[in-house]
């Protein structure tokens, strides 16, 4: 295989457009990190056996985080093109993808906060509410600093995700390495260089997921070594 | 005394699920004084956890009121109440330690609440851990230590705001009898030293033998008797409480049929002379014992045994008398055919 001679020629633009995807990826999941983590703390704070249960918000916020989640990205790319207009001013390039990338993540993300939160020993939760504690103190000091290992594995979902997402917004415009697939790859018959672009997602993703688990597993003190 | 440190008035409480309701506690009503141990004692279901959960209001009664101080928690906005909760700490059967935070941090938490300063937080916790005996953890988590120490961080973490109450809810179930007595020793040491009032939740009679000097035994929502520890081991008054005194040693209640059962309790101007022995001398007539077991308490020895009297209702009679003679508290156990049927 010609990969070595590949890279050699299309170097410059693998790397620039790497720059882009992770941009995109990183902005975007910050952004819906933003979001997701108010959306989630209220879904178990408002369930029925959060520290203020509240069924009307609960069901609320519940329905409208599975109705973005089961929209499919690139029909949820196409549907908020509108409303990307509006922020952005236009609809292509690596800010305007950043727009939707946020929309499919934040409820994802909201999930993924919940479902941490969630698994927190109530036991201790009641402890700290023994000791006189606000509910913000409870959720901030108790909940997100016990589930801390979980989050980040959270987050380390949330990121390849993402990244996934991203690679297909390059289908409409978005740049980054989908965009560099889908111009060079797919429309040039570069076969070999769309190879090239999978194995270095496959890397991002790989390497994404060790780092997550290493901080995960560092992070985490209820594992005696 | 004037006021109580602790009454509970009428407190009622019902659990409403999805499908039935449970009313946890009935009508109950309850003085502790300032500087007392207390006991309550009830079998599993009976509406333990949730009393002493009310006594924080972590639990708000559906009727009734909790007065700390002559102060009525039913009255507090939830502000109040948090503040008040500084002043009644807790433990519990599990620790409920922040198991990602040091042993250090767990202790600053509840002064981090009080919003106490972070150097005098941690100069404070330093010394409750030495009091407890775990200033070297400070640095350690709390999955690093065995369940002991780890109640021992909860008890330093529960002390650390000066609390005037200490409500212990299982706190040594989930420990050995060793352990389980190391425990009860610092509770009673810090009673002792810092005049903090107790309330210890058990299932476990020995636990409140050890410790107590006031118990309350509740059986299914209802407090079905009250009064000092040795006179309730000595004379129980009703089926609950006798239950709980003969399950004292094992845990259980010892299994009993038959009829003419009588329950005798030792105390140390008896235990010497060979009572039993003498009395069955004495009439010729054998008796059967059934369960028997001592205690050492502060240093008393408190024992009871469970005799089958003879079928002879005149030869019965005396031997009743025999005992009482010999300062023995003697109980016919004629409704013992029911306790069989009791599991706990
Ligand atoms: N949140 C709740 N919702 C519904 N029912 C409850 C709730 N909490 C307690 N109960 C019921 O109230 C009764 C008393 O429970 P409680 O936990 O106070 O018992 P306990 O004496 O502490 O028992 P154990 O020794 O097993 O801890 C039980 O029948 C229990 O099922
Ligand atoms: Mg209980």
């Amino acid at each position: 295989m010609n990969f070595i001679n590949i890279w050699n020629e299309y170097s410059d633009l693998l790397i620039e457009n790497t720059g882009i995807t992770l941009y995109m990826v990183i902005i975007s999941t910050l952004l819906a990190y933003l979001i997701g983590i108010p959306i989630g703390i209220c879904l178990v704070i408002t369930s029925e056996n959060g520290l203020r249960p509240n069924k009307f918000i609960y069901r609320l916020l519940d329905i409208f985080v599975n109705i973005i989640r089961s929209i499919p990205f690139l029909i949820l790319l196409v549907l908020i093109m509108p409303i990307t207009k509006l922020i952005v001013g236009q609809t292509w390039g690596p800010n305007a993808t950043i727009v939707p990338l946020v929309f499919a993540a934040a409820p994802f993300i909201a999930r993924m906060v919940e479902s941490s939160l969630v698994e927190v020993d109530h036991g201790v939760i009641e402890a700290a509410q023994s000791m006189g504690a606000t509910n913000w103190t409870i959720v901030w000091k108790v909940m997100v600093s016990e589930a801390r290992s979980s989050l980040i594995i959270g987050a380390t979902i949330a990121l390849a995700t993402i990244l996934g997402y991203s690679a297909m917004a390059g289908a409409v415009g978005g740049q980054g390495l989908g965009d560099v697939a889908i111009q060079y790859g797919y429309y040039r018959f570069q076969n070999d260089l769309t190879i090239v672009i999978v194995i270095m997602l496959v890397l991002m993703v790989q390497v994404m997921q060790a780092f997550g688990m290493w901080i995960s597993k560092k992070l985490d003190k209820r594992i005696t070594k | 005394m004037s006021q109580p440190l602790i009454r509970v008035e009428k407190v009622s409480k019902i659990f409403k699920t999805k499908d039935n309701t449970v009313e946890a506690l009935k009508d109950i009503s309850l003085d502790i004084e300032k500087g007392d141990i207390f006991g309550i004692i009830g079998m599993s279901g009976a509406g333990k956890s949730t009393l002493v959960r009310c006594l924080n209001f972590l639990e708000r009664p559906t009727k009734g009121d909790v007065f700390i101080d002559g102060k009525s928690l039913g009255k507090m906005t939830d502000r109040q109440l948090r503040a008040q909760r500084q002043d009644v700490a807790m433990i519990f059967q599990h620790f409920n330690l922040l198991m990602q935070s040091t042993v250090l941090d767990n202790v600053c938490f509840p002064m981090r609440i009080n919003k106490v300063p972070g150097h005098n937080a941690r100069k404070r916790a330093m010394e409750l851990l030495k009091e407890v005996g775990l200033e070297d953890k400070a640095k350690a988590y709390p999955a690093q230590l065995s369940g002991g120490q780890q109640q021992r961080v909860a008890i330093a973490r529960a002390l650390a705001n000066n609390p005037q109450i200490l409500l212990c809810d299982e706190a040594t179930s989930a420990l050995d009898p060793k352990t389980t007595g190391e425990v009860l020793d610092l509770l009673k040491k810090i009673n002792e030293k810092h005049g903090i009032t107790i309330v210890i939740i058990t299932h476990a009679m020995s636990v409140v033998q050890e410790i107590c000097n006031k118990v309350a035994i509740i059986d299914r929502g209802v407090v079905a008797e009250v009064g000092n520890v040795l006179d309730v081991f000595n004379n129980p008054q009703s089926d609950a409480a006798m239950r709980l005194v003969l399950s004292s040693g094992s845990g259980e209640v010892p299994e009993m049929k038959g009829d003419h059962l009588v329950r005798i309790v030792f105390t140390e101007n008896s235990s010497y002379e060979p009572v039993v022995a003498n009395m069955v001398l004495k009439f010729q007539s054998p008796v059967n014992i059934m369960f028997a077991n001592t205690r050492d308490i502060g240093g008393t020895a408190q024992g009871q045994m469970v005799l089958q009297l003879p079928d002879d209702e005149a030869l019965r009679t005396q031997m009743i008398q025999y005992l009482k003679d010999r300062k023995l508290e003697v109980q016919e156990l004629s409704s013992m055919k029911e306790f069989e049927e009791v599991n706990f």
